[in-house]
């Protein structure tokens, strides 16, 4: 066989090769992280596991409830502030903004999507810490150290902004013109076009970018580690501390090796959090791919 | 909505204002040319010049082996795979899932990798995983790039009786290089950032690994570290690893907003 050819097909090979290991990454690790996390499994059910709140290593007692709903209350925080802010800026630079005003906006907020989680820490421990603490805390009479399920919620927010805004405006790129026109011309303002038209048609979009910044947030770890606090018990309001299962994970790196079954406590946290990540990836980009089709 | 628009970029520009207030004051030479003097916990003289280099060893390293495996990825995707091939949708399908695992997770798994072929925390370690967690990124933006390349200039060069293996590496590439660039140093540029995933897996050290097996320092982790201690001079070193951090981030995001605005310039449309 000529030499170019023969060359060629093995290229091809290698590339197909290296192209299946790429698509099965994601597999490899759920089923690398579940075989670690087996021997815990082993010894306890997973409903013991993912519903008690008692969170003693050393006695051998591993249950993750405080880390979980940690988890959603910084989430939950984090999604509630985001979501008003970000539909309302992508609505402005989508529909409203002229041409470079988004010119100049995008690059900034892709800039904001670039930052590092620790500086988002950094800037949370010392700029929204103090704030929590001498005037959020004391304006609503209580007391809060300020690392906290609000000050999680704040640093996470400002990260998952660029998610949601990008996505949305890419969602929103995709609702044709023709059927602007058709309401404006049926008489229906700018705003009632957006509400009634726009947005409507845009919603499944819109609900994947939120969801995508859901998943983003759930896993983010080290931001969220500097600041919410680490204590180890369902918090009762947002100005307590709460210990999300990525901090979790991160804090207790080094010591895990020395108490038995906990590598694989952590590792079955780490499954989890895949597993929940993957769940809302899944769900958003099959949305993303139904609104992308639909416009061909 | 102006309103909610200015929210958000005053948000980045308090970021910005806030490391360069403080990472300003606790800047100077030492800072960059010295390791730190007696642990980089305690010890209050010296600099951060080993998490400096820690770091860009382990984001270069990291980068290339992303590239060795994503280029040819990207390449089979646009080149050899016919037009409607299953494994097109699946492979872009699970690199968009891939995105979205945390970086802790990416960690977590370069650790259980490292027990299994009995590594310590070591700049490889670190290495492979945030190969892993960049690979993602960096194969779908050149994804992106590629599909962009006209498909009349393959044909053309099909035509002149070239291989395919010749049109994927002296035509696409070729065109799509800048877009490529571009997409290495978004690569680079989340490489460099990353903190979970290089946690458990590339340990920390107050010298400057000299060898792929030893512990390395990565600026994040600096950070994250030194900001916890009681002494305002630990406390410096992690101002400074922030701002010297957010500066080659601004650095790069500059480069390839640059770099894109010449790609879209030449494309065919």
């Amino acid at each position: 066989m000529d030499k170019r050819l023969l060359k060629d097909v093995l290229a091809e090979r290698f590339m197909l090769l290296l192209t299946i290991f790429a698509g099965l990454i994601v597999f490899v690790m759920a089923i690398g992280l579940y075989q670690r996390s087996r021997p815990i499994l082993a010894i306890k059910s997973l409903s013991e596991l993912l519903f008690s709140t008692s969170w003693h290593p050393l006695r051998k007692e591993f249950g993750f409830l405080p880390f979980i709903m940690g988890s959603l209350w910084v989430t939950g925080v984090a999604v509630i502030i985001a979501i008003p802010l970000c539909l309302l800026t992508a609505i402005f630079l989508s529909e409203y903004a002229p041409r470079y005003v988004r010119e100049w906006t995008k690059p900034l907020i892709d800039l904001l999507a670039g930052i590092p989680s620790v500086v988002y820490g950094v800037w949370g421990v010392l700029v929204i810490i103090p704030l929590i603490k001498d005037y959020i805390a004391p304006f609503f009479g209580t007391f809060s150290s300020g690392y906290s399920v609000l000050a999680g919620g704040i640093v996470l927010a400002i990260m998952v902004f660029p998610i949601i805004i990008h996505v949305s405006l890419e969602v929103f790129r995709t609702v044709p013109y023709e059927i602007r026109e058709a309401s404006l011309s049926l008489g229906a303002t700018k705003w009632q076009t957006i509400k009634h038209v726009v947005i409507r048609k845009a919603m499944p979009g819109i609900i994947a970018a939120i969801v995508l910044g859901v998943s983003r947030a759930f896993g983010e770890t080290m931001a969220v580690l500097m600041v919410a606090g680490n204590v180890a018990k369902v918090p009762s309001s947002v100005l307590e501390p709460a210990y999300p299962l990525p901090a979790l994970i991160a804090n207790n790196y080094g010591e895990m090796l020395s108490v038995p079954l906990y590598d694989s406590a952590l590792l079955l946290a780490c499954l989890i959090l895949l597993l929940v990540v993957l769940f809302f990836n899944v769900i958003a980009r099959v949305v993303l791919i139904r609104v992308e089709r639909s416009i061909k | 909505m102006i309103a909610s628009t200015l929210i958000i970029l005053s948000s980045l520009v308090l970021i910005l204002t806030t490391v360069i207030v403080k990472g300003v004051p606790a800047m100077n030479l030492a800072m960059i040319t010295q390791t730190p003097k007696g642990g980089f916990y305690l010890g209050k003289e010296g600099g951060i010049l080993n998490a400096i280099v820690g770091s860009l060893y382990l984001a270069t390293g990291a980068t290339f082996l992303a590239i060795l495996i994503s280029l040819p990825v990207v390449l089979y995707l646009n080149v050899y795979a016919k037009k409607s091939s299953r494994i097109i949708t699946f492979t872009r399908f699970s690199l968009d899932v891939l995105w979205g695992v945390p970086s802790i997770v990416y960690g977590a798994f370069g650790f259980t990798i490292m027990l299994f072929f009995g590594l310590r925390g070591s700049l490889l370690g670190g290495i492979i995983a945030v190969a892993l967690l960049v690979l993602p990124i960096m194969t779908r933006a050149m994804d992106e790039v590629i599909r962009m390349v006209p498909k009349e200039l393959l044909e053309a060069s099909y035509s002149l009786g070239a291989t395919r293996l010749e049109t994927a590496l002296k035509v696409v590439v070729r065109q799509a290089l800048p877009g490529i660039l571009t997409a290495v140093l978004i690569a680079f540029g989340r490489g460099i950032g990353d903190a979970a995933s290089v946690i458990f897996t590339a340990g920390f050290s107050d010298f400057i690994p000299y060898s792929l097996l030893r512990p390395a320092a990565t600026l994040p982790l600096a950070i994250f570290f030194q900001l916890g201690t009681p002494f305002p001079e630990v406390q410096d070193r992690a101002y400074a690893s922030a701002l010297i951090l957010t500066v080659i981030i601004l650095i790069i995001s500059i480069a390839s907003r640059i770099l894109t605005r010449r790609f879209t310039r030449h494309v065919v449309k």
